[in-house]
């Protein structure tokens, strides 16, 4: 029991920490990759401790949702970051890491960014909230069907066990279902998060956008949380990813060195993962909105061929 | 060639009006520019002179002109034969205060939300300090319907571009209508130039639009050496066409990168941003500053050193490059291909001009209408039929092509040619006509030049007063996340058209 509040302490801890270095080093790549110097790796860490430290300006006539929202989806994704295995698969006894535990609080933190959009009553909220509950609705299936297919060898939904099971048979990380699935989720990981081509983390565009849209009119603190919040689960979700295809490095006890090893691991995964895929933005477009669709449809299509071919290899 | 044909001017009245404007119109000709005038004192006997400029395709220039009494000042409308007519009407409404008689759109252009109603601030009498509480709605035609919801944008964005408001009327994400309020940038250019010395208006002219400093500063100056019969020397005539294109080439190279980066292809606008910046810092050692300003004066033009021909040439060819790579991207293509059509029948109709025009397949351009020196074989004017945002991006595109021969073509000229000492500008008094093919299509200024080389009017026609209107059309079943997209393809100038 004690060792299992250890593994979510570190998990939390590493989580806010490598959170803005991950950003950080994915607008660097970008940057560096389009022949700019960039803000530099510290810069989104300096950001949120800036508007920690500011008031936030909340419209007269709004209501609590302007508060609420924003520490909610930052619970949401603590929640998120202490139930997915990223340094340890050591669980928690009492709270099931389940895939559809963990969907459930992805959505928490969704709709509280939506409820929020809304909250704001003008247009761009609106627009933003409704653009991105449609790919939320799209989201949400393929990631359990992915995941799902990843279980069905696992003979569990946990997820801590799923990880454990493919950490001890390596042969399992390279056959096709297990290919699809993590090819799925990668997919909806990148829709899930806001980033090319389905939207522009960068833009200044207002009607373009979809994330943005929702908390433009937040500030301060509750714009922190909110920011934080919301890489929060990019980092989690890239490591959930990063440690279903390679579970390498990543512990099965709370013992220091393992710890050590895990944390070292994870770190580094997730870094290269997000570099990685910020490298590829530079070489992609933001797709048409009405398209994402079609690509999201795209990646449910793998899901759900990597669940079928899973009941048949297994 | 080295003067402008001088204008055929048809006397007409108020009853005439349509039926000699229509006369011209049927000969293919089309009305470029409005300019109501304010003859003698304010009194009893004081009139208003409105001249209705009609340009033809082979140099050819009309004037209309008619008077009206200020105590009853009313025209009637054209709108009904010209779309363009019609919107000048509305403007000489809120300038002037003068009613186009049945107008469709029986109301003000130009006014700010705050100003009287009975403020025209071109009127010589208008209140230089009026009380400006007063609070005005925003008419725009509500479109009701299941479903149908509204989005507010502007006039200040997110982005760092020039003040405009636009109100889409949606359903789902598809734009049903588009309504734009424009003039928040109203500075009253015109009034500004009343009064100067001819030689000081170039100044002025140069800060219409900042990226447009050539065009302006060039029509300026062309309709004054117009006015006052001053002949220009080849040499000088060659210089301006070359800075027209240096403003062309930094401009479009520029909207290149602009386009691409609203599809979120951002690495093309980083590369075309660095070609940009080696063009404005050529555009420095040409003429002393980085937006061409200072190198256009009465009577001549001057360059501090001759163009860099590798450097333009390498900077076509980059931006060729990366045009080719945007267009061959399957998902950039995507978003530009088909992305709001400006169908060319509705592009004639709404007398749009420039790129946008030559997109829809409209031949229009300056340099070959009305042009002020022998271009030669490296021109050719650059079109393209589908009327989306490809066809506004490919047209740059064979224009930076273009632009950058005709650079190369224009620098040699140059320096085969002796420079000749300055004509002298006389004094005298007269009205002028300058008509030039600045970036964003063709610019007219038509100067009156009163006793002592005061001016007494200038108007100023930039081509996004024309091309405004058909940006609400082209977004017709467009998306509003493509909005950025259409908007960037115009890239309709604010200041400009507000002036």
């Amino acid at each position: 029991m004690i060792d299992s509040v250890v593994v979510v302490v570190v998990q939390l801890v590493l989580a806010v920490a490598v959170t803005p270095v991950l950003i950080g080093v994915m607008r660097t790549t970008r940057a560096r990759l389009e022949g700019r110097v960039g803000g530099g790796v510290w810069q989104p860490w300096r950001d949120v401790r800036k508007l920690m430290a500011k008031e936030p300006t909340r419209a007269p006539g709004s209501t609590p949702v302007l508060t609420v929202a924003p520490i909610l989806l930052m619970a949401s994704s603590l929640v998120l970051c202490a139930l997915i295995p990223l340094a340890s698969t050591l669980a928690l006894e009492s709270v099931p890491g389940d895939l559809f535990v963990v969907v459930s609080v992805l959505l928490l933190g969704t709709v509280a960014l939506a409820l929020l959009g809304l909250e704001s009553g003008t247009a761009f909220g609106g627009m933003g909230s409704s653009r991105h509950m449609v790919i939320a609705a799209l989201v949400e299936p393929t990631v359990l069907l992915s995941i799902y297919a990843l279980s069905v060898p696992a003979g569990t939904s946990a997820l801590a066990a799923i990880v454990q099971a493919r950490r001890a048979d390596p042969a399992s990380l390279l056959n096709p279902v297990s290919l699809l699935a993590i090819f799925a989720l990668v997919v909806v990981v990148i829709a899930e998060t806001g980033r090319l081509p389905v939207d522009n983390p960068s833009t200044h565009l207002e009607l373009t956008m979809i994330h943005e849209a929702m908390i433009l009119e937040s500030g301060g603190r509750d714009l922190g949380w909110l920011e934080l919040g919301s890489w929060l689960r990019l980092t989690a979700l890239l490591g959930l990813v990063a440690n279903l295809a390679l579970p390498l490095g990543i512990g099965q006890d709370a013992a220091p060195l393992t710890l050590v090893v895990g944390i070292a691991a994870v770190t580094v995964k997730v870094l290269v993962l997000g570099a990685a895929l910020a490298a590829a933005e530079v070489f992609i477009a933001k797709l048409r909105l009405f398209r994402v669709p079609e690509l999201l449809a795209g990646s449910f299509v793998l899901a759900f061929l990597s669940v079928s071919a899973s009941y048949l290899v297994f | 060639m080295s003067r402008l044909n001088a204008p055929e001017v048809l006397q007409a009245t108020r009853e005439t009006l349509a039926g000699t404007v229509a006369a011209q119109l049927a000969r293919g000709f089309r009305l470029a520019l409005v300019a109501a005038h304010e003859d003698g004192p304010v009194g009893p006997e004081a009139g208003f002179r409105i001249v209705y400029v009609l340009l033809g395709t082979a140099g050819e220039r009309v004037e209309v002109v008619v008077e009206i009494p200020r105590d009853d000042a009313w025209l009637p409308t054209l709108a009904g034969i010209s779309y363009p007519a019609g919107r000048f009407e509305r403007e000489m409404r809120g300038l002037y205060g003068i009613v186009p008689r049945d107008h469709p759109q029986p109301y003000r252009l130009v006014r700010h939300g705050h100003w009287p109603t009975s403020f025209h601030p071109m009127l010589s009498d208008a209140d230089p300090n009026p009380d400006f509480t007063a609070r005005a709605g925003f008419p725009f035609a509500e479109v009701t319907g299941k479903g149908v919801y509204e989005i507010p944008v502007g006039p200040v964005h997110a982005g760092l571009i020039e003040p405009g408001h636009f109100r889409f009327s949606v359903v789902g994400e598809t734009i049903v209508r588009m309504y734009q309020r424009l003039y928040f940038v109203h500075r009253g250019v015109e009034k500004l130039f009343q009064g100067r010395q001819v030689a000081d208006g170039i100044a002025l002219a140069e800060r219409i639009s900042g990226d447009t400093a050539v065009g302006h500063s060039l029509a300026y100056v062309m309709a004054v050496e117009d006015a006052l019969g001053v002949d220009v020397p080849e040499r000088d005539r060659l210089v301006r066409a070359l800075l027209l294109e240096c403003e062309r080439l930094y401009n479009h190279v520029n909207d290149l990168g602009a386009i691409v980066n609203d599809a979120g292809f951002g690495i093309v606008n980083q590369h075309a941003g660095r070609l940009r910046e080696s063009l404005l810092r050529h555009n420095a050692r040409l003429t002393g500053h980085r937006l061409l300003r200072g190198a256009i004066r009465l009577g001549g033009a001057d360059l501090l050193a001759a163009p860099d021909l590798d450097l333009i040439d390498g900077v076509a060819a980059e931006a060729a490059e990366l045009a080719a790579i945007s267009t061959g991207h399957p998902m950039v293509a995507n978003r530009l291909n088909t992305t709001a059509v400006l169908p060319a029948g509705q592009a004639r109709g709404f007398g749009v001009l420039g790129y946008v025009a030559r997109a829809s397949g409209i031949a229009v351009d300056a340099r070959a209408d009305q042009p002020f020196v022998d271009l030669g074989e490296a021109f050719r004017v650059v079109t393209a039929e589908t009327g989306d945002v490809r066809a506004r991006f490919d047209v740059r595109v064979g224009e930076i092509a273009v632009a950058a021969a005709l650079v190369a073509d224009l620098g040699a000229r140059i320096s085969a040619l002796e420079a000749t000492t300055a004509p002298t500008v006389p004094g005298g008094t007269g009205a002028g006509l300058g008509v030039v093919e600045a970036w964003r299509g063709t610019l007219v200024h038509r100067v009156e030049v009163g006793a002592g080389g005061v001016l007494t009017r200038v108007k100023v026609v930039d081509p996004s007063f024309h091309t405004w209107p058909a940006l609400g059309i082209a977004l017709a079943d467009t998306i509003v996340p493509d909005f950025p997209l259409a908007n960037k393809s115009f890239n309709c100038s604010y200041a400009g058209n507000d002036l």
